[in-house]
């Protein structure tokens, strides 16, 4: 998992480096490299080999200073990273709105995109801005998408245009059209016009999306695409650009761990910009895109601000708030609050994929490989099949329950005997800790963690407390712009 | 179109292939998703091709990725229990249904049970569709918990005696431990009743190499033992199918293709893979 380019490229560049000199053939090899990285990450065959054409050239004109330079694998990273945020970003752009209201976003793409929960959340990132959005219930195909639309919409607060039942009864053009008429009528300054997912290939649906468009004519359509496509994206963004056309991407599911490669062959392909990113199941989860989070993504670098971010969310958690208050009483720490420090750890999602988004992890290869996630999950199980006079006081833990445990948690005994030693081993240092005021590094070990990583919640404070530091910034909208981020 | 056609048009009626052959077979693999490192394994076995018998070779190298394990749904010896899993929008509930609905059309009796208890309408969905195909579905309240809601459908089941049950479940991003350890819970609690005889990821055909972590990380919590591949309506190839197979051993048992009750079927490698090769 961890193969990713930089790491590759580190390899590369320190043999390098030892020679002093690059010449074309160390650039050939280097080439090959990221091409199968952008492959591994999903990008379009026929946009990799551009890509790479593009790099050879800027690479090969960049040798005679590379010689002389001191640091060629930043130089040749930095024309790659360069490149990449050129085509992700090169026509950032935002919603267009429209001069007699209201503005008529449309969305369009594959079934399971992400469209129907997508179109919540657009209309509560307007809603937040002080527009009045109005969601349309354009899907009247998948069975229940109205129902799932009423209940986003309720949820964020905005009212949902539904005339029709769907699961195949209704005629969505006309709802789009009576949808624009209601708006004017009432005032909305924006409609979002959810519609049902569709092929590429399906020609009869995408007449309809075009019956759609005519009949609305959107200032915005914008193609939702998941993050996790394959070499399809090709195919099927021309499909819907040729078909009901589009003036901008939203990738959603980008919480996964998925590279995301096709934003980079949809934004080169089409031209157009990629306007938002979807990144989770709640209706907040939802932010512009960012081309050089998304290069550095793509080239499995790290992405240093979404992990500042998801750290944050997962260590802003209650339990974190409780865990302190209760350490600070004098409470003993039991196996309850040891199975609450995993849930939060286990929100902070996949820790292999956490720590990858460091730069440098490449170097902490064979440790990050070392920690297994599993482990976790594993745990969970086995406090999870306790009682809860068990997980308060695991002295009573016999053989029979023991035994229990295992059976309950689909485990051995000897995980359930293990888990309790680690566990009375990470409780006697936290009382050590409380006499002695301090968290020993080593705690964080024992309980499986890597280093630097196992705090969880009990160190939530230390972990937050830079991000709350003053601002340096004199510039009162620079102070609030940090503050915000 | 298949796979293949390109490469086997430039193939017939020569006895070797000449390099630029090979980067045919390469692009065509590569744009089908079965990722750098399954293309580059079949490439190497491909160097050993000779014109006449290309097809006939083809087919072996592609055959000798592909799973042993059996296609079938394994035999219960009481009530068949399914449990249907993967990331968000695969298609987990339309197929929990079109199974169902094959079932029912081969004389079982079957019942679903509405385990995602979390997307807005997922229930109503799964009901919606139970209605469509005659066959009823037990659910709990939005926001209960999925596994309650598996344990008692796992009572009703066995109490009724049909044939078979399958639990729809939430969608869920394999990189999110928490709700790894959920589904790890709903098969638990389940199996406290009956055992589960299938775990079915479902896989979106449109998927690129990210697949490949989704079936790694639910096998490992659940115990993946067959794959569905949706979406095969599409233009997308499903090729990251093969790359699961080869990598994990896990068989395709299912395939869907369309939105419809019946655009469902068994796979068949045999079909499937003369489909790559010669449409
Ligand atoms: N064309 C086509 N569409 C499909 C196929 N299978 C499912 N779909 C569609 O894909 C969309 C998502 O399907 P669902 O069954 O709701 O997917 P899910 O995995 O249950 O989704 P979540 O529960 O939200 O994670 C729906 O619009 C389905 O009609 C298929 O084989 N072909
Ligand atoms: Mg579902």
């Amino acid at each position: 998992m961890f193969d990713s380019l930089s790491t590759k490229l580190t390899g590369v560049f320190s043999s390098l480096r030892s020679r002093g000199k690059i010449n074309s053939s160390d650039i050939e090899n280097t080439c090959a490299d990221i091409r199968s990285a952008l492959l591994e990450s999903d990008v379009a065959l026929s946009v990799v080999d551009s890509f790479i054409d593009l790099i050879r050239e800027k690479a090969l004109a960049a040798l005679p200073n590379l010689q002389s330079g001191s640091n060629q694998a930043q130089a040749i990273f930095e024309i790659i990273n360069v490149e990449l945020i050129e085509i992700l970003g090169g026509a950032a752009r935002r919603i267009r709105f429209a001069k007699n209201p209201p503005t008529v976003i449309m969305l369009a793409g594959l079934q399971g995109a992400g469209k129907t929960t997508l179109a919540g959340k657009l209309a509560k990132f307007y809603l937040d801005q002080g527009d009045t959005p109005l969601l349309v219930a354009s899907d009247l195909q998948r069975p229940n998408a109205v129902t799932q639309l009423q209940v986003v919409g309720e949820s964020v607060g905005v009212p949902v245009f539904a005339p029709e039942p769907g699961n195949g009864v209704g005629d969505p053009v006309k709802v789009a059209e009576q949808a624009l008429v209601f708006a004017k009528s009432k005032l909305y300054n924006m409609i979002i016009v959810d519609t049902a997912g569709r092929l590429g290939v399906d020609q009869e649906l995408m007449q309809q999306a075009i019956d759609i468009r005519n009949a609305v004519k959107p200032d915005e359509i914008l193609f939702v695409v998941d993050a996790m496509i394959g070499q399809d994206s090709v195919r099927t963004a021309q499909a819907f650009q040729e078909g009901v056309g589009f003036d901008g991407v939203v990738l959603t599911k980008l919480d996964g761990d998925a590279r995301g490669g096709a934003a980079l062959s949809i934004a080169k392909l089409t031209g157009l910009p990629i306007m938002f990113s979807s990144n989770g199941e709640k209706l907040t989860d939802f932010d512009i895109f960012y081309p050089e989070r998304m290069a550095s993504r793509i080239l499995g670098m790290g992405d240093v601000a979404t992990l500042a971010e998801q750290a944050k969310k997962a260590l802003d958690t209650e339990s974190s708030a409780k865990m302190e208050e209760k350490f600070a009483r004098g409470d003993d720490f039991t196996l309850e609050d040891f199975l609450e420090q995993l849930e939060a750890m286990s929100k902070m999602g996949s820790m292999s994929k956490l720590l990858g988004m460091l730069p440098g992890a490449g170097a902490m290869k064979k440790q990050i490989e070392n920690f297994d996630e599993s482990e976790i999950v594993r745990t969970k199980s086995i406090v999870q099949s306790m009682t809860p006079l068990e997980r308060q006081d695991p002295k009573v833990l016999n053989g029979s329950r023991r035994a229990r445990i295992a059976l309950g948690a689909g485990r051995k005994v000897q995980d359930v005997n293990s888990l309790v030693d680690k566990f009375s081993a990470a409780q006697k240092m936290m009382r050590q800790m409380r006499n002695s005021g301090g968290m020993p590094p080593a705690m964080a070990q024992s309980m499986g963690m890597p280093a630097g990583m196992g705090a969880g919640p009990i160190s939530s404070r230390k972990s937050q407390a830079p991000a709350k530091k003053k601002s340096k910034s004199g510039n009162p909208a620079k102070r609030a712009a940090e503050e915000r981020g | 179109m298949g796979i293949f056609s390109k490469f086997v048009a430039k193939l017939k009626g020569q006895s070797t292939a000449d390099p630029l052959d090979w980067k045919v077979l390469e692009e065509e693999l590569l744009a089908a998703d079965l990722g750098p490192k399954l293309t580059a394994e079949i490439l190497k076995s491909a160097q050993g091709l000779k014109g006449d018998d290309a097809l006939t070779s083809l087919t072996q190298i592609l055959n000798s990725h592909l799973s042993g394990k059996s296609r079938a749904l394994s035999d219960a010896n009481t009530v068949g229990v399914v449990l249907v899993v993967g990331v968000n929008g695969t298609g987990k509930t339309t197929s929990a249904a079109k199974l169902a609905n094959l079932l029912k059309s081969s004389g079982f009796s079957v019942m679903l049970a509405a385990g995602d208890t979390f997307r807005a309408a997922a229930v109503d969905q799964l009901q919606t569709w139970g209605a469509r195909i005659g066959v009823s579905v037990i659910s709990g309240k939005n926001g209960a918990e999925p596994a309650a809601v598996a344990f008692d459908a796992a009572v009703a089941a066995k109490e009724s005696k049909c044939n078979f049950l399958i639990i729809d479940t939430a969608g869920r991003l394999h990189n999110k431990s928490d709700l790894m350890a959920e589904l790890g819970k709903v098969r638990r609690v389940v199996e406290k009743t009956l055992p589960i005889s299938e775990v079915l990821l479902v896989i979106d055909a449109t998927t690129g190499q990210n697949g490949i972590a989704q079936a790694k990380i639910f096998a490992e919590a659940v115990d993946v033992t067959g794959l569905i591949v949706t979406k095969l309506d599409g233009s997308a190839r499903g090729g990251v199918a093969l790359a699961i197979e080869s990598a994990l051993d896990i068989p395709i048992k299912f395939i869907g293709n369309g939105e419809g009750e019946r655009d469902f079927a068994p796979f068949e490698p045999g079909q499937y893979l003369s489909g790559l090769i010669n449409d």
